[in-house]
């Protein structure tokens, strides 16, 4: 493709950019599907000249028993966490928020954002404490008369997905108050007057209304939560055993701990795949405003 | 505001009561709705409520609870140069940097897919935008092996340059929306006058697009600031670590007994990023102003 000075010129400015996309973003893909065919490793003959060795990374995937495992538990956290969690109670929060008084909703909505703006880590000690088996929660069942169990320990799941909800609800929350704004108000009154009550008018009103809206946070808390690392990494360790381990800290621990890096980019590479789907679905989705 | 004035007329005159401003219904599902988001909002300050409290606590457990006696020992127990002092100019100078580089390649790069009609502008957006939602996580691995082949382990700047990288999409796509919305006659009258491209991006678009450049370099620091994972993978020597990593050291270590300590770590190294949120949403008006940012 032959490009006119004039074309050129009009390039340079994107170099930097493609420069730094390229060596730090693409370069790390294409290795990932690359070293997930090796036998990389971090110590010993393998570190330096790493063979080829085909599937066996992913054979070996498959008949690990960690690995099903993980990915059931990330389709859990992720399932229960985002699409459901940080998504009903998002628009619950944005519709509640409209018929409140100022006080209440500045309140509410400082309380909620400021969870989601805190550092991930310092999120995380926040809620480990929460959740502790000496923590708030169970001093306040004690108050009622109730011994919690050791949540972390026994329910560990049940924690992180909590702590996950309550950590990024408030990005749902900013993304439907956005969009419940600009519902016609008549459409809803008209609905009323009609005689829909208030269930009726937000399932067949303003959630068809909303869609787009529902479509594009749907995906993109999808995609967040299936990245969440420190939380996990931070309140259970994966533990006890693999039973909080999604793929994240699978990836991380397979790399680091075991030292197995072409196993744990082959992790990787199953992880980068699962978002390269989601993020094809939800580009497709945001099309028009790209034209 | 038709709504809300509107909505209250009609419920008046249903139920026949003129002059009252709700009906009874109306005012109970306030009521109720106004309740519940406090209990939501209780629910929600209590874990944050605990390291607020916890740090000025002398005898601080993992429980909240109001401290028997208030005390500031906890901050100046920490506040030694090697504990928080460092770790904290570490993350400022990794937190600036990558904003700065990436403010500088972002306008750039927005400049031209903002201003002319590029056969593959569109497909660089595309590209960009798959970029915002490839979970960083999952490429920690690779980066580290890259990071090996390219002698880069342990380096301040190349993990600023990362950090810069990873957050470059986002950055891109928000700065050419920022840049769309400067209109184009302005520069035209500097290029009738002669001057280049880059002169009319400097003289003329950058100071008309001083909020948003604001809000684009907060956005990235406070990401950066945040950060744990990247610098955990790439920066080993404790003294080049920023606070995110060595306060989980400092939890690892001390965690078990010293929470108060830990608290008052927290909160330190948290202030800025909540005062920086606070700033955002002054520059741009709106509280939700990071909606369209994606949290790493």
């Amino acid at each position: 493709m032959a490009l006119t000075s004039r074309g050129a010129a009009r390039v340079v400015p994107l170099a930097p950019a493609v420069v730094l996309l390229a060596l730090f973003m693409l370069g790390p893909v294409v290795w990932s599907f690359y070293g997930s065919f090796t036998n990389a490793s971090l110590t010993g003959p393998a570190a330096l000249n790493p063979e080829w060795i085909g599937l066996d990374n992913y054979a070996a995937l498959i008949g690990d028993p960690d690995f099903p495992k993980s990915l059931w538990l990330t389709v859990v956290f992720v399932f229960l966490s985002a699409v459901v969690g940080q998504n009903v109670m998002g628009i619950m929060l944005a519709g509640l928020l409209r018929s409140a008084v100022k006080p209440v909703r500045s309140i509410a909505s400082t309380v909620v954002v400021a969870a989601w703006v805190l550092p991930e880590i310092v999120a995380a000690f926040a809620a480990y404490a929460f959740f502790h088996s000496e923590g708030t929660l169970n001093t306040m069942l004690g108050g009622l008369g109730i011994t919690g169990p050791d949540w972390l320990y026994s329910t560990p799941m049940l924690a992180v997905i909590i702590a996950n909800i309550w950590r990024g609800t408030a990005f749902s929350m900013m993304v439907y108050s956005a969009a419940l704004a600009e519902v016609p108000p008549e459409l809803t009154e008209a609905a009323q007057l009609d005689g829909a009550n208030g269930m009726q008018r937000l399932a067949w009103v303003t959630l068809p209304v909303i869609r787009r809206s529902i479509s594009t946070n749907l995906m993109l808390t999808t995609l967040q939560t299936l990245s969440v690392f420190t939380l996990i990494y931070v309140m259970t360790g994966g533990g006890p055993g693999t039973d909080s381990s999604t793929l994240p800290i699978l990836a991380y621990q397979e790399a680091f701990k075991f030292a197995q890096v072409g196993y744990g980019t082959a992790i990787a590479t199953v992880m980068i795949i699962v978002g390269a789907v989601f993020s094809v679905i939800y580009i497709r989705a945001l099309r028009p405003e790209v034209d | 505001m038709t709504a809300q004035t509107t909505a209250p007329v009609v419920q008046a005159r249903r139920s026949g009561t003129v002059g009252q401003l709700a009906g009874p219904r109306v005012k109970a599902t306030k009521v109720a709705a106004n309740l519940v988001l406090l209990v939501i909002a209780l629910l929600f300050v209590l874990p944050m409520a605990w390291v607020l409290v916890a740090s000025f606590d002398a005898s601080a457990t993992l429980s909240f609870g109001l401290p028997d006696a208030v005390t500031t020992a906890n901050f100046s127990a920490i506040m030694t140069p090697e504990l928080t002092w460092l770790p904290l100019w570490n993350a400022f100078v990794l937190s600036a940097g990558s904003g700065a580089i990436t403010v500088v390649v972002a306008v750039l790069a927005a400049y031209p897919l903002s201003r002319y009609r590029m056969r593959f502008g569109k497909y660089f957006l595309y590209s960009v935008l798959f970029g915002t939602c490839l979970p960083i996580t999952a490429i920690m691995v690779p980066v580290y092996a890259l990071f090996v082949q390219l002698n880069l382990l342990d380096s301040l700047p190349g993990t600023i340059f990362f950090m810069a990288a990873t957050s470059l999409p986002m950055a891109i796509w928000m700065t050419k929306n920022f840049m769309d919305s400067v209109p184009i006659s302005l520069e035209e009258a500097a290029w009738t006058e002669g001057a280049s491209a880059m002169q009319a991006l400097r003289r003329v678009v950058l100071p008309l697009m001083r909020p948003g450049i604001a809000v684009v370099f907060i956005f990235v620091f406070v990401q950066a600031w945040g950060n744990f994972f990247v610098p955990f993978v790439l920066l080993l020597s404790p003294e080049k670590q920023p606070a995110a990593v060595s306060i989980f050291a400092f939890f690892g270590q001390y965690g078990s007994v010293a929470y108060g300590q830990l608290a008052a770590y927290s909160l330190l190294y948290a202030a800025p990023v909540l005062g920086l949120y606070v700033l955002v949403t002054r520059i741009s008006g709106s509280a939700f102003a990071l909606a369209g940012a994606v949290k790493g």
